[in-house]
């Protein structure tokens, strides 16, 4: 199980001092974040792709190449990379470079993007994005998979003859994973491909998520990559973490209050009631998040968003101290208690290595029981 | 059994909106006098009329917190699944600043676009005169011809003076009310119980299709 973070890098006010943080300090502070996580034994840091004010991360491999020089052990992933409005090909030769710039620390979620002026800036209509998902992922999965392509279709500039440079490490592409709330077609992809399915669910109510996360491992199911409890599930999540339940609260409300999405809406009792925002002590967020698999079953990935709503860098730092020394310690703990054997791990490069190694060699003694039978044949 | 089938079959479950936000309101006395027609007309071929009455008022919070929060909580949430569930609407709303409430708009506004499609629907209004008499045809009619609803032919707009008319019993507002139920409870009577998809997913196109997809 990995336990991880992930940011939409907004620049939001503090609404207890009105401050706003300039672009470069939240930069910084992005990288400051990840930094920290990796220290406290978290297993992922994931950025968010904007091309809007008032988020900064436009330009995710940059800061993820940066973070992973300055690293050695965490996986450097994205919430989301925008499959619809990037062109596959330049998302294939960006990663890849990353991939092996990180020693194969590198995986990434695709996401179609809900900003509509986005596909427009980019050339696109928002009305295509299910059908550009569809169609630049397909395109990514053979850049990825095959040295020579050939290809055309409906969204870009035909290929003939073409290499993604550099190749994958390893001749093993980035894991993939797709993230949708509420687009079944998307979970529907991710089980096709037997790709790993994201559902960010911090503003929904788990009810929904659980019907999402079971289409999914249905049809992963459906189309022959393994049982449905052996499909890659990730979560979202949101916390506020004090050492009293009652400080906590105190000291998120005016945040909650006054947050981007959610603010000014629902009381933070009503939210917290309905979306997995938990607001109090370790333990509550501890209770809270190991009950997640009873809805999802057993899954590989949860992803936590800590820098959100303007917190200041010096709090964030502190809630990751909480969470990777008290809450996901913990966490791991209860989560292994009556896992199955056979669910597995979320992939890693060494994961996917060894799994075509392995792949190749049954491969390859088909082949030569194929060569002798061939030959006894003569 | 064949009995129980044919009973099962002749009921409709209407599901009355009211946007009224007085107590008693205007509102809410137009949609009980249209459900009652709709009822007797329904009763007159057969039919009987199950009523659920929502009053937005109650949801209101819930309504606004779904718009900025993009989900139905708990105590919206089986308000939603009435009104998609239902087999017709009596959707009555105030008259406010020239248009339907800010309210009757955002509970429709929350709802999936394609949760009205096909859904017959009598359309009512209150104000405190005549001279806003058009707001359903200009404001009402339009929301639910964006939401394929069928919107029965008569809209019943009550002014306060309809109230209190000399020859409001038995007189135009009455015939009005009486002529809209008639109006729905024929449409009602015209099709089966409306079927509702267990299965949330039915309708997912499967990846193969999609890639196919020109």
């Amino acid at each position: 199980m990995q336990f991880g973070i992930f940011t939409v890098g907004d620049v939001t006010p503090d609404p207890t001092t009105g401050r706003t943080p300039t672009e470069h300090e939240r930069i910084k502070a992005t990288v400051q974040i990840a930094l920290k996580a990796e220290e406290v034994g978290l297993d992922v840091f994931a950025t968010g792709e904007h091309h809007n004010p008032p988020f900064v991360p436009s330009s995710p491999t940059t800061t993820l190449a940066y973070i992973g020089a300055r690293t050695s052990r965490i996986l450097l992933s994205t919430a989301t990379t925008l499959i619809t409005t990037n062109d596959p090909v330049k998302i294939a030769e960006d990663y890849a470079t990353l991939q092996h710039l990180t020693d194969g620390r590198t995986d990434l979620m695709m996401g179609r993007g809900n900003t509509g002026p986005v596909y427009p800036w980019f050339g696109k209509d928002i009305r295509q994005g299910v059908a550009l998902a569809v169609e630049n992922y397909a395109l990514l999965h053979r850049l990825w998979r095959e040295e020579v392509v050939d290809w055309e279709g409906r969204f870009r500039t035909p290929l003939q003859g073409f290499t993604a440079t550099p190749r994958p490490l390893d001749g093993v592409p980035p894991f993939v994973w797709h993230g949708s709330i509420r687009t079944p077609e998307i979970a529907e992809q991710a089980a096709y491909y037997g790709d790993g399915y994201f559902h960010n669910n911090i503003f929904w109510p788990l009810s929904h998520t659980r019907q999402m996360v079971a289409l999914y491992r249905q049809r992963f199911e459906h189309h022959g990559h393994g049982p449905a409890d052996q499909a890659i599930v990730g979560l979202g999540g949101q916390v506020f973490m004090r050492k009293s339940s009652q400080d906590a609260r105190r000291e998120f409300r005016p945040y909650f209050d006054n947050a981007p999405v959610y603010g000014h809406g629902p009381s933070m009792e009503d939210f917290t009631a309905q979306t997995p925002l938990t607001v109090g002590s370790p333990q509550e967020v501890i209770d809270r998040y190991a009950a997640m698999r009873d809805h999802v079953g057993d899954y590989q990935r949860q992803l936590f968003l800590m820098d959100h709503a303007g917190l200041p860098l010096k709090t964030v730092l502190e809630q990751l101290d909480i969470l990777g020394e008290e809450v996901v310690p913990v966490l791991r703990k209860e989560m292994a208690v009556g896992r199955p054997a056979h669910v597995p791990d979320a992939p890693t490069h060494a994961s996917l290595v060894a799994q075509a190694a392995s792949a190749a060699a049954e491969g390859s003694s088909d082949a030569a029981v194929g060569a002798a039978g061939a030959g006894g044949g003569r | 059994m064949v009995d129980g089938m044919r009973v099962s079959e002749d009921v409709r479950r209407v599901v009355v909106v009211s946007a009224g936000l007085g107590r008693p309101s205007s509102s809410r006395l137009l949609a009980d006098r249209l459900v009652s027609a709709v009822s007797g007309a329904a009763g007159a071929r057969g039919l009987s009329v199950e009523v659920e009455v929502v009053e937005l008022r109650d949801v209101a919070h819930d309504v606004m917190d779904a718009m900025l929060t993009g989900f139905a909580g708990p105590r919206l949430e089986p308000v939603v699944a009435a009104v998609e569930g239902a087999d017709a609407l009596v959707a009555v709303t105030p008259v406010f600043t020239a248009s339907s409430s800010g309210l009757f708009k955002s509970f429709f506004d929350v709802l999936d676009s394609k949760a009205l499609v096909g859904v017959p629907v009598l359309m009512g209004a209150t104000a405190g005169s005549a001279r806003h008499s058009l707001v359903l045809e200009h404001a009402v009619r339009p929301m639910f011809a964006y939401l394929r609803a069928v919107v029965v032919p008569t809209g019943v707009f009550a002014a306060s003076e309809d109230w209190g008319a000399a020859g409001s019993v038995g007189g135009d507002l009455a015939s009005r009310v009486e002529r809209a139920g008639e109006e729905l409870a024929a449409v009602l009577a015209q099709r089966g119980p409306r079927v509702r998809e267990v299965d949330p997913f039915a309708g997912l196109v499967s990846f193969e299709d999609q890639l196919g997809a020109r």
